[in-house]
C-alpha cells in the first residue's frame, strides 16, 4: 500500500517561560492510504502535539521543530512556507478537534463555515458552496439541512455540531483526516454513530485517517493500527491485533488494564496505573515509563532502548524484549478474551 | 534520537537486574514541590516592571515622613518673600504662590494621599468581603436580595455618587474616606461572592473525598489561596483608583480642604497658574501619575503570578 | 422585540424613580436651605422665596410635586441663576457635552481596539510590550492632567491648538484626547486579552485548519468574537466620559453640562444638581439600553435580553 504521510524522529519542544517542554520526542510513524490509524496514551503524552504539528498548527513561539520530518506524498511539510501550507491545509490534510463545543466558530453560520474552505479550495462561489454544504449536510446525517445550514452552531446538539465538524473536514475530499479524539466529548451512543460516520465516509471518499483517542473501546472499533504514545514518544506500535493478542511493552498492559470490559460481564478489576505521566520539561534520560513500570530494569533507567521488531508490523521499545532480561508474562488484567474485541 | 547511539551489546547483565527503587528520594522529589505562595512570589520576582512599582511604594512611604524634616520646611508657614520661586538649591520644587515650600509639600501630600487611597481601599476590602461572603455563602433570598442592593447602587456612576455625598456631607478626611467607600466595596463584593460560590461547590466535593485531618490542608491549599489571590489583586488596583478619586476631589474643590494638603489639592492649585508657573503642577502631578502606575504594575503583576494559567 | 423594549422601558422607569428619590432624600440632607449660602438676603425676601419655589410646603408635598415635574420632563428653575430654568441649563450645554463625548467615545474605542488587536497579534514582540506600556501609562495618568499638561504644551508652549473654549474642531481635539485616554488603555487591555483568549481557542484552530489564511482568520473569525467583551465594557466607557467632562470642561472652559454640573456643586444650587444627576441617570439608562440592543446584533447566541445556549 501507497503511504500517504511519513513522520520521521520527530522532535517538537515549546519555550516556556519556566524550561523548554520536549512535547514531542522523536516520533516516527506512517500511515497508508485508506488506512486508520489510532493514536493512543494518556492525557499529555503528545499526542494532539503530534497531530498538530502534521498541519503545522502548532503555534511558533513558543513552540518549535527541534528535527524530524513530516513527508505528504513524498513532499516534506517542514520546510513548506506558511503560503504553501494553506493550500495543503483543509485541503490534503483535515482536522476534528476534541470538543464539538468549542470548535466551531459560535458567531457564523454553519453553513458559512463549511462554505468557506470551498470557496477557497474549490474556487466554487457563494451559491455553489452553499449547495454542496447542503449535500455534506446531508452526507453526514444532520436532518432538514435546509434549515440547518442557516444556524449558528449553538442551536445545534453537541453530536450534530460534531457532524458538522466532519462536513468542514471532508468538504474538499482530504487525502487525511486527524481526528484528534473526536468522541471524547459525547455520549456513548452519539460516539458509535460518529465513528460509523466516519468509517462510511472513509469507504466514500478514499481518505486515510489519523484517530487519536484515550478510549481503547474505540481503537478496537475503528483502527486498523494503534501506537501506543507514552512521555513524548512512540512505545509501541502494531496492528490492532497485535496489540490487543500479543502486546509487549508494559504500558501497554497497563492500557490494555485499564480498559473496561466491552460487555461488561467479567468481574476482572480495572487495574487503573500507579504513578504519574514524566515531567517533559526535564524528561528522563531512560525510558520514561521506568518510574512507573512494575518490571522496571537497571538499564530502563539510563538508556531508553531502540526498537524491537516483533514482525513486519509490530515493534516495540522495552529493555524487556532484550534476551537477558527475564522472562516477564503479561498480568491477567492485559489478556483480551473474546469478549474485550468487538467483532469488526 | 536525543541520545548517543547506544550499542546493545555493550550492556552488561547485571543492567538487567530489577530496579530497587529509592523510596526515600521519591519522597524527596515530591517533597520540593514547592507551596502556592512560594511559587507565586516566585514568579511575581522576575516581573521587573512590579518589582521596580514594590521599590517606588516603598521609597514614597519612607519619604512621606522623612521628606519634611530632610527640607527643613513645613507644609503650612507662608512667607510672602519668596513666593512663586522656581526650584533652586533653597526650595528643591521650588515655592507656591503662599511661599509654601513644595518638596516639604510635595511629601506631606504624599502621607495624605496615600493614607487615603490605602485607607478606602483597605475598607472597601472589608465590607466587600463580607458582603460578598454572606452573600455568597448563604446563597438563595440572602443573596438575591444583597446582591439587587449592590446592583442598584452600583447603577449609579462611582464619582457622581461621591460628589453627591460630599455636597451634603461636613468636609474632612474621614468624610471624604466615608464617600469614597459608600458603593466602592460593591466591585470586591461581587469578587468574593463569584469566588465563594465556587469554592462552595468544590469544598463539599473535598470535604466528602478526605476527612478530619486533612480538612485544614484542604483549606489552606485550595480556600484561601483562591480567594485571597483576587482579593489582594484587587485591593491593589483598587489603590490607585481611590487616590485618582481623592485628586479628582480636591481638583472640584470637594477634597481635603485647607490646612491640609494632598497631590490633589497641589495640583488644583498649581492648574489655575499653569501657564505662568508650570513647575507647581509638574512635581504633584508627576508623584499622583508615578504611585497610580506603581499600584497598577504591583496589581498587574500579582495577577499574573497568583493566577499563572492566565498569564499571558 | 416590542415586548422586550416596553420591559425594558419600564425597568428603566422604576429605576429613574429610585434615582430621583434618592436624589432628593439627599438633596434635603444638605446643611442649609437652598438660598443659606447668600447671607446677605433679608430674612423676609428668603421667605418669600421659600413661598414662591413651594419650600414651605411639607416634605412629602414637596416630593410629589417633584416626582410629577420630573415625570413631564421638568426639573423646576435654578436657584442661583435667577430666571432660568434646569432644563434651560441642560438645552444649552448638552450639545457641547454631546460633541466632546461623541468624539472620546469614538477616540477611544478605535485607537483602544487598534492598539489592543496588535498587541494580541504580535504577542510577546515590542509591538505587544509597546503598546502596553502604552496602556498602562493611560489607566496610570489622571484625565485632569493631562489635560492640563496637553494644555500647556500644544496650546500655551507651542500654540498649535486653541488653549480653550469650544468653537472649532481644533478646539475639541485636545479635550477629547484628554478624556479618551484612560478609557482608551482599558479597552486596549481589555482586547488584547480577548484577542488572545480567541486566537487560542478551538474554532481558530478550525479555522486555520482550513487552509484560510492569517488576515482572513483574524479579522472574519477572531475580531468579532473578541470584540464582545469591549461592547460591554461601552456602558463603563459612557460613565467614565460623563464623569470626566466633570473636569476636563472645566480646564477647557467649555461651557458643557459637566461644567454646569460642577458649577452647581460649588453654587450649591440644588435644583440644578438633582436635575442633572437625574439627566445624567438617564443618559446611562438609554446607552446601557442601546449596548444591549447592539450586543444581540454581534452575539447571534443572545436573543433580547434572553442568553440562548451560551456554551
Ligand atoms: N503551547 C504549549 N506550550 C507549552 N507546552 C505545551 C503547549 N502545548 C502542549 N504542551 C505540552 O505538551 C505536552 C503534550 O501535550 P498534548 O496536548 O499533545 O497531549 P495529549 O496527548 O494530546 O493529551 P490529551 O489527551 O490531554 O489531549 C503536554 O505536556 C503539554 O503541557
Ligand atoms: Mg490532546
Amino acid at each position: 500500500m501507497k503511504k500517504v504521510l511519513e513522520v520521521k524522529d520527530l522532535n517538537v519542544f515549546f519555550d516556556t517561560y519556566k524550561a523548554e517542554v520536549q512535547a514531542v520526542r522523536g516520533v516516527s510513524f506512517d500511515l497508508h492510504e485508506k488506512e486508520t490509524l489510532a493514536i493512543v496514551g494518556e492525557s499529555g503524552s503528545g499526542k494532539s502535539v503530534t497531530s498538530q504539528s502534521i498541519m503545522k498548527l502548532i503555534p511558533m513561539p513558543p513552540g518549535k521543530f527541534a528535527g524530524g520530518s513530516i513527508k505528504f506524498n513524498g513532499e516534506e511539510l517542514i520546510d513548506k512556507s506558511e503560503r504553501q501550507m494553506e493550500d495543503i491545509r483543509g485541503k490534503e490534510i483535515s482536522m476534528i478537534f476534541q470538543d464539538p463545543m468549542t470548535s466551531l466558530n459560535p458567531t457564523m453560520t454553519v453553513g458559512k463555515q463549511i462554505a468557506e474552505s470551498l470557496i477557497k479550495h474549490q474556487n466554487m462561489s457563494k451559491a455553489q458552496a452553499r449547495k454542496r454544504g447542503l449535500e455534506l449536510l446531508e452526507l453526514v446525517g444532520i436532518p432538514n439541512p435546509e434549515a440547518r445550514i442557516d444556524q449558528y452552531p449553538h442551536e445545534y446538539s453537541g453530536g450534530m455540531r460534531q457532524r458538522g465538524m466532519i462536513a468542514i473536514a471532508l468538504a474538499c475530499n482530504p487525502k487525511v483526516l486527524i481526528a484528534d479524539e473526536p468522541t471524547t466529548a459525547l455520549d456513548v451512543t452519539i460516539q458509535a454513530q460518529i465513528l460509523d460516520l466516519m468509517r462510511d465516509l472513509q469507504d466514500k471518499v478514499n481518505t486515510s485517517i489519523i484517530l487519536i483517542t484515550h478510549d481503547l473501546g474505540v481503537v478496537a472499533n475503528a483502527a486498523h493500527r494503534v501506537a501506543v504514545m507514552y512521555g513524548g514518544k512512540i512505545i509501541e506500535t502494531g496492528t490492532v491485533d497485535e496489540i490487543f493478542y500479543n502486546p509487549t511493552h508494559p504500558y501497554t498492559w497497563g492500557l490494555l488494564g485499564s480498559m473496561p470490559d466491552l460487555e461488561g460481564d467479567s468481574d476482572e478489576e480495572l487495574q487503573a496505573i500507579p504513578g504519574t505521566p514524566p515531567d517533559l520539561a526535564d524528561p528522563p534520560k531512560g525510558c520514561p515509563f521506568a518510574a512507573r513500570c512494575p518490571y522496571a530494569m537497571k538499564v530502563c533507567e539510563n538508556h531508553m532502548p531502540d526498537y524491537f521488531e516483533l514482525s513486519d508490523t509490530q515493534k516495540s521499545a522495552c529493555w524487556l524484549l532484550d534476551e537477558r532480561s527475564p522472562k516477564v508474562e503479561p498480568p491477567e488484567s492485559a489478556k483480551v478474551g473474546g469478549s474485550k474485541r468487538d467483532e469488526q | 534520537m536525543s541520545q548517543p547511539e547506544l550499542n546493545r551489546a555493550e550492556l552488561e547483565q547485571s543492567d538487567f537486574e530489577p530496579l530497587v527503587r529509592d523510596e526515600a528520594e521519591a519522597e524527596k522529589i515530591s517533597g520540593e514541590s514547592t507551596s502556592y505562595w512560594q511559587d507565586a512570589w516566585r514568579r511575581f520576582k522576575k516581573n521587573k516592571l512590579a518589582l521596580f512599582g514594590m521599590g517606588v511604594i516603598v521609597f514614597l512611604g519612607i519619604m512621606s515622613f522623612l521628606g519634611g524634616p530632610i527640607s527643613g520646611y513645613d507644609y503650612y508657614t507662608n512667607d510672602y518673600m519668596v513666593t512663586n520661586k522656581a526650584p533652586s538649591l533653597e526650595h528643591w520644587f521650588g515655592t507656591d504662590p503662599l511661599g509654601r515650600d513644595i518638596f516639604a509639600r510635595t511629601w506631606y501630600g504624599a502621607k495624605i494621599s496615600l493614607f487615603i487611597g490605602i485607607m478606602a481601599a483597605l475598607i472597601d476590602v472589608i465590607i466587600g468581603v463580607i458582603w460578598g461572603a454572606i452573600a455568597g455563602y448563604f446563597g438563595g433570598r440572602t443573596d438575591e436580595i444583597m446582591m439587587r442592593i449592590a446592583d442598584i447602587l452600583y447603577s449609579v456612576p462611582y464619582l457622581l455618587v461621591v460628589i453627591l455625598l460630599m455636597v451634603i456631607l461636613p468636609q474632612g478626611l474621614w468624610t471624604l474616606i466615608l464617600a469614597m467607600t459608600f458603593t466602592g466595596w460593591i466591585n470586591m463584593a461581587r469578587i468574593v461572592r463569584g469566588q465563594v460560590m465556587q469554592l462552595r461547590s468544590e469544598e463539599y466535593v473535598l470535604a466528602a473525598r478526605t476527612l478530619g485531618a486533612n480538612s485544614n490542608r484542604i483549606m489552606f491549599r485550595h480556600l484561601v489561596p483562591n480567594t485571597l489571590g483576587p482579593i489582594l489583586v484587587t485591593l491593589t488596583l483598587t489603590i490607585p483608583n481611590a487616590i485618582f478619586t481623592e485628586a479628582f476631589l480636591s481638583y472640584l474643590g470637594l477634597g481635603v480642604q485647607a490646612p491640609l494638603a494632598s497631590w490633589g489639592t497641589m495640583t488644583s492649585e498649581a492648574i489655575s497658574a499653569l501657564q505662568y508657573y508650570p513647575f507647581q503642577l509638574f512635581f504633584p502631578a508627576f508623584f499622583i501619575c508615578l504611585t497610580m502606575l506603581a499600584f497598577n504594575v504591583i496589581g498587574d503583576g500579582m495577577r499574573d503570578a497568583l493566577d499563572p494559567k492566565a498569564r499571558k | 422585540m416590542g415586548r422586550y423594549l416596553i420591559q425594558r422601558f419600564g425597568s428603566m422607569v422604576v429605576s429613574l424613580f429610585f434615582i430621583v428619590t434618592i436624589t432628593f432624600i439627599l438633596m434635603q440632607l444638605a446643611p442649609g436651605g437652598p438660598f443659606a449660602s447668600e447671607k446677605k438676603i433679608p430674612p423676609e425676601i428668603e421667605q418669600q422665596m421659600n413661598e414662591k419655589y413651594g419650600l414651605n410646603d411639607p416634605l412629602h408635598i414637596q416630593y410629589f410635586n417633584y416626582l410629577k415635574d420630573v415625570a413631564q420632563w421638568d426639573f423646576g428653575p435654578s436657584f442661583k441663576y435667577t430666571g432660568q430654568s434646569v432644563n434651560d441649563i441642560i438645552n444649552r450645554s448638552f450639545e457641547y457635552s454631546l460633541l466632546l463625548g461623541l468624539e472620546s467615545i469614538f477616540l477611544a474605542l478605535s485607537i483602544g481596539v487598534f492598539l489592543g488587536v496588535i498587541a494580541a497579534l504580535r504577542h510577546n514582540t515590542s509591538v505587544d510590550y509597546t503598546a502596553m506600556v502604552i496602556a498602562v501609562l493611560g489607566i496610570s495618568v489622571p484625565n485632569f492632567i493631562l489635560a492640563a499638561a496637553l494644555q500647556y504644551f500644544f496650546a500655551m508652549k507651542l500654540g498649535v491648538l486653541p488653549v480653550a473654549r469650544f468653537d472649532s474642531f481644533l478646539h475639541t481635539i485636545l479635550p477629547a484626547v484628554a478624556l479618551a485616554t484612560t478609557p482608551m488603555a482599558f479597552i486596549a487591555r481589555l482586547m488584547r486579552s480577548s484577542m488572545l483568549d480567541v486566537l487560542n481557542s478551538d474554532y481558530i484552530k478550525t479555522a486555520k485548519a482550513k487552509g484560510l489564511n492569517e488576515r482572513v482568520v483574524t479579522y472574519r473569525h477572531a475580531l468579532r468574537n473578541a470584540i464582545m467583551p469591549v461592547v460591554s465594557y461601552l456602558g463603563p466607557l459612557v460613565v467614565a466620559i460623563l464623569t470626566g467632562s466633570f473636569v476636563i470642561e472645566e480646564i477647557f472652559d467649555i461651557p458643557g453640562l459637566g461644567a454646569e454640573f460642577v458649577n452647581s456643586v460649588t453654587n450649591r444650587d440644588y435644583t440644578v444638581i438633582m436635575g442633572t444627576t437625574v439627566f445624567f441617570s438617564a443618559l446611562l439608562l438609554v446607552s446601557i439600553l442601546l449596548v444591549d440592543l447592539l450586543y444581540t446584533l454581534i452575539d447571534p447566541r443572545i436573543k433580547f435580553g434572553k442568553e440562548g445556549g451560551k456554551s
